[in-house]
């Protein structure tokens, strides 16, 4: 599916531009297009190098696994097929907390190491097992409960209560959330379906 | 409101704390795991290179031919008919795709509309309460070498759908149209 959207942006892109003559911009979007990315990569190493070295010394004290621990029975409500003790489970559960903090920086690099654990424990296959797709229904719903970035554009437009959005903020992620998880159980017992007919 | 800058400002050096004097009780070499472990973060920062040029030119390249307002015109006249703003269209189709981009339409919105109008703040809790699917898709499974993604793209844009539509819902509940 992503193979699609990807092909559909760009060619009607350069279609659409064939006919409203706005081959122009398209050229000046592909540079532009890929320096922002290669920008935001170098922005991302500095962040990642210093939360994966700040976790690898929380994982080497045994502080992740207290983590894991209190957080164990949700845990593993939300991931019947990762064993509790399990190393992903300490970097998932990082990656849920700091996106309930609203720290979306910390969030990516402890995110991208459960996916990696949750490959090794898929036998390092090369296709989202059940738990990573979960994972990632959490983290597009991003439950937020202080969404610090656009208190900060409020402010900056003169609003007379910036925060005022927390409250609606906070409800429309939790729908969000609980759509996010109640769609992937779906398809999961789609898939769990076909996959009992085929056998 | 100050005690929520305040909040989000001690949290992090806070964590930082409690992490190092953890370390420093269990007797652990903190300096040296530090390091261990942040060499790890470079090689994926890198390797997130391909997968986000790939897809950030592919977006670029369409907003800037005019395909995307093509593509929003021929739906809008249904998304107005389901009830949604006129206003809030663009920035509901672009929040899964594009984060900077919708950053960008937030911020126009509400130095049009003014941030205390209804639009601005049905857009402060839209920009808030969803992420972009598609960036973290990329960077999430581009990192770990995830090649078939299966379902998480559509569970992914589904779950944006009803966090559009549970905006609309509470912020006419609480603030009124």
């Amino acid at each position: 599916m992503v193979h699609a959207i990807w092909i559909f942006m760009l060619t009607t892109g350069i279609i659409t531009a064939m006919f409203n003559g706005r081959m122009e911009n398209v050229s000046e979007a592909i540079f532009s297009g890929a320096e922002e990315a290669v920008t935001l990569c170098f922005g991302l190493i500095s962040i990642m190098v210093f939360w994966l070295g700040i976790m690898n010394i929380a994982r080497k004290s045994g502080l992740m696994d207290i983590f894991t621990k209190l957080l164990r029975p949700v845990a593993v409500r939300l991931f019947p097929d990762v064993p509790a003790g399990h190393p992903a489970m300490g970097y998932i559960m990082s990656n849920i907390t700091a996106n309930l903090m609203g720290l979306g920086n910390a969030a990516t690099p402890m995110g991208i190491k459960a996916i990696k654990e949750l490959k090794k424990l898929n036998g390092g296959k090369d296709e989202a097992s059940r738990p990573m797709i979960t994972l990632m229904a959490l983290n597009t719903a991003s439950l937020t409960l202080i969404p610090t970035t656009v208190i900060a554009i409020r402010m900056n437009y003169g609003s007379a209560s910036p925060a005022e959005i927390v409250g609606t903020t906070i409800f429309a992620t939790a729908c969000s959330t609980i759509a996010a998880l109640c769609i992937d159980r779906y398809f999961y017992f789609r898939r769990f379906r076909k996959r009992k007919e085929y056998s | 409101m100050s005690w929520i800058s305040t909040v989000s400002l001690w949290i992090l050096p806070l964590l930082l704390l409690t992490v190092l004097i953890h370390a420093a009780v269990k007797k652990i070499p903190a300096y040296d795991s530090f390091v261990e472990g942040g060499k790890d973060g470079f090689q994926l920062a890198i390797s997130l290179i391909p997968y986000l040029v790939g897809m950030m030119v592919a977006i670029s390249v369409f907003r800037a031919s005019g395909a995307m307002e093509l593509l929003l015109g021929s739906i809008k006249p249904f998304l107005i008919f389901i009830g949604v703003p006129a206003d809030i269209v663009p920035l509901a189709f672009i929040r899964p795709i594009s984060g900077a981009g919708a950053l960008g339409m937030m911020s126009d919105l509400l130095a049009e509309h003014g941030p205390d109008s209804f639009i601005g703040r049905l857009a402060s809790t839209m920009q808030g309460s969803t992420d972009t699917t598609l960036y973290v898709l990329t960077v999430y499974f581009g990192a770990a070498g995830i090649k078939y993604m299966g379902d998480a793209l559509k569970v992914g844009l589904l779950a944006d759908a009803a966090g559009v539509a549970a905006s609309i819902i509470i912020v006419t509940i609480v603030f009124g149209s």
